[in-house]
């Protein structure tokens, strides 16, 4: 018998019904947010980016212009062969080998995102399964992923980072992989705080006098109740991700070239600066709003599940 | 699938052959040491040989003070703690030994109401998920006649069945107990342990909830054991009752018996602390004050767990450890007592004098002096 998420769906919807409902702590975090004016501005900005980078396509169409592609005329480079500023072909100007800077840029977005959200997703899922494991199962399991947890912690990640990345040659999976191994360790981390309180309350206890197993007692019973500070590390999570794939990028451990990412292109452009401001200028303005909104954001959903902001942002 | 109605619980089987029956009943727990020191590993006594029987269809009242063990006891007999030593038989088969896989067909037949209202309920999940968690875990029924299992339960229990997609969070005190009955009755057990049910509630609210236990015990044929340091309650819902102190029990008798003619000093001393309506009585009866603290369970004192304080404790108090057993001629063969100087009837405490040696004074007079 699996016993996952689905099955916690499957409790609820067991009672689903029009009759009486009450408002779950879901919903009234959600109205909380829905009232949180900054944080919904932030999040109108993250759609804003999320569809940018998803018409991407759209971008070149217009301009013309493919994201890897060079042009050498009179508009991409000066007759010296430095980049052109912003102008009615290039809007956002030219990079040193006479590419398309707003292409680009809005390329990189996608992959911004995808790495944000597959790292995030990847490090929440191994730092919930294990810090869960370790705080319910406790003992020897514990000591043993405490300790996993202290080594990661201790590892410095960057050199580590360039080490694997120079053997396995840069890709998107395996930044991935190497965000995701090195930041699960913190979520772990709060996650068994919370289970190793959680676990002494009586509903647990209640559960195994039903006869209810470990497995389900963990998922069905513990998981929802960390699951609000889950969501609330996550939404803080993505922005550090972004910014640790731009620097990843930055030291030229990102993906390959010709490939547009912010990183790389703010490490392109670090020779131009005095003379193509625009080069690094909208690249990095690009990372910059996108963290702030989702870390504004992530503050606002963090202020949405702490049942104390309720007098704060009282009707 | 249908189960078996709750009436045929009480007839099968011989009726004297009690329903839950425990034997030398300990439960001990390692006191965490500082890594440091290496010295013996200490236990907590919580439960130290304990022997009880509890028939079928009847209130066993489990009383003593915070400490004494009587969670722990409760936790033991819902199998949520392993046993150190002893056996618990249900029905005659013995499940102090059942792993939790072979343990879980018997679920059924207890269950378990606990104390605090707030913490008993996942607060994350709807009423009729809490409720109809049982079910899930056990694999019984469709997910429609679930819900209407629930919603009947709901109703049983004296709730709104319209309310099961509410949060615990929208329910007073008072109803989230009777989520957490709902939630023990739904398996259909024979028996109900409740660990202090009502101490968390309005004195208003206790008596709802007390009547409702009574009223589902008449209906269902329920055994319960029933937990509480509040003697009034007790002697309302119970048939028999069981004092435990420091782990062990020192007295068991009928209610009635129990509150006329108790025979441990202990009880004579929990008993004094009962608040009487009528202030005359009150203040012609004798109140008896304990002196000091109970011992530490880590160290239990040796004999009588009771010596250190009991006001007339003998040297052989402290090293003989007194039976469970008939203590007097006119007592009936329920009262059993566990001291070897059973009290009489109308003997003070207060004028009786300590000769052991490590206890102190520890009665007052107030029935005489009044209490300061």
């Amino acid at each position: 018998m699996s016993i996952g998420t689905s099955d916690v769906a499957a409790a609820h919807e067991e009672v689903a019904g029009p009759v009486i409902e009450g408002r779950s702590p879901w919903a009234l975090a959600f109205a909380r947010l829905r009232r949180d004016k900054v944080a919904m501005l932030s999040l109108a900005i993250i759609i804003v980016i999320v569809v940018v980078a998803l018409l991407a396509p759209l971008f070149s169409a217009i301009t013309g212009h493919g994201p890897n592609e060079q042009y050498h005329t009179a508009n991409a480079l000066s007759p010296g062969g430095l980049p052109r500023g912003p102008s009615g072909e290039f809007w956002w100007g030219t990079d040193d080998l006479g590419r398309d800077v707003l292409v680009r840029t809005v390329y990189g977005a996608r992959i911004s995102l995808l790495v944000g959200v597959l790292a995030t997703a990847l490090t929440v899922a191994i730092g919930v399964v294990l810090g869960l494991t370790a705080g319910f199962l406790g003992g020897l399991v514990d000591t043993l992923l405490t300790r996993l947890i202290d080594v990661v912690l201790s590892v410095p990640f960057i050199l580590v980072a360039v080490a694997l990345v120079s053997i396995t040659g840069p890709s998107l999976s395996i930044t991935v992989l190497v965000i995701g191994f090195f930041s699960w360790a913190s979520v772990a981390r709060i996650v068994r705080g919370q289970v190793l309180s959680l676990r002494e309350r009586e509903f647990v206890e209640a559960a195994r006098s039903l006869g209810s197993s470990d497995r389900r007692i963990m998922f069905v019973d513990i998981l929802p109740n960390v699951l609000s500070q889950v969501i609330v590390y996550t939404t803080l999570l993505i922005p550090v991700v972004i910014v640790v794939q731009a620097t990843l990028s930055f030291l030229g451990l990102g993906l390959p070239p010709p490939t547009a990412d912010w990183g790389g292109m703010i490490s392109e452009a670090q020779s131009y600066y005095t003379v193509a401001p625009w080069f690094i200028a909208f690249p990095g303005a690009a990372l910059v709003i996108t963290t702030l909104a989702f870390n504004l954001f992530g503050d606002g959903v963090a202020d949405a599940f702490d049942p104390r902001t309720d007098r704060l942002i009282s009707q | 699938m249908t189960r078996t109605t709750t009436a045929e619980g009480q007839g099968n089987t011989g009726s004297d052959e009690p329903l839950l029956r425990l034997r030398g009943v300990k439960k001990h727990f390692p006191v965490q040491s500082s890594a440091l020191i290496r010295g013996e590993q200490e236990y907590v006594h919580a439960v130290d040989g304990v022997d009880l029987d509890v028939r079928r269809g009847e209130t066993l009242g489990l009383v003593g003070e915070t400490g004494c063990g009587k969670s722990t006891l409760a936790r033991c007999i819902a199998r949520l703690y392993d046993l150190t030593e002893g056996t618990i038989e249900l029905d005659g088969r013995d499940i102090s030994t059942l792993s939790r896989r072979e343990m879980r067909p018997l679920r059924r037949e207890i269950q378990m109401i606990f104390q605090d209202p707030y913490g008993s309920l996942n607060p994350r999940r709807r009423v009729g998920s809490i409720i109809g968690e049982p079910f899930a875990i056990h694999d019984i029924g469709s997910r429609r006649e679930r819900k209407k299992q629930v919603q009947e339960l709901m109703e049983l229990v004296g709730l709104n069945p319209e309310h099961y997609n509410r949060f615990p969070a929208d329910f007073s005190g008072g109803q989230r107990q009777r989520i957490g009955a709902a939630r023990a009755l739904a398996l259909k057990p024979k028996m109900l342990v409740c660990d202090e049910p009502v101490s968390a509630l309005d004195v208003s609210i206790q008596a709802q909830l007390i009547n409702l236990l009574a009223d589902l015990q008449d209906e269902l044929g329920l055994t319960y054991v029933f937990i509480t340091h509040d003697l009034s309650v007790v002697r309302h819902i119970s048939d028999r009752i069981a004092v435990m102190y420091l782990g062990k029990v020192m007295e068991v008798a009928p209610v009635e018996e129990l509150f006329e003619t108790s025979r441990h000093p202990y009880t004579r001393a929990l008993l004094s602390a009962l608040p009487l309506p009528d202030p005359d009585l009150a203040d012609r009866r004798e109140q008896i004050i304990l002196v000091g603290d109970m011992p530490t369970p880590v160290h239990p004192p040796s004999g009588c767990r009771f010596h250190t304080r009991c006001p007339k404790a003998q040297p052989d108090c402290a090293e003989v450890v007194p039976p469970l057993e008939k203590a007097k001629d006119d007592d009936s063969a329920d009262h059993l007592t566990a001291c070897l100087y059973p009290m009489d009837p109308d003997e003070r405490l207060s004028r009786a004098r300590a000769t052991v040696a490590d206890s102190e004074i520890v009665a007052d007079d107030s029935a005489l002096g009044g209490v300061s």
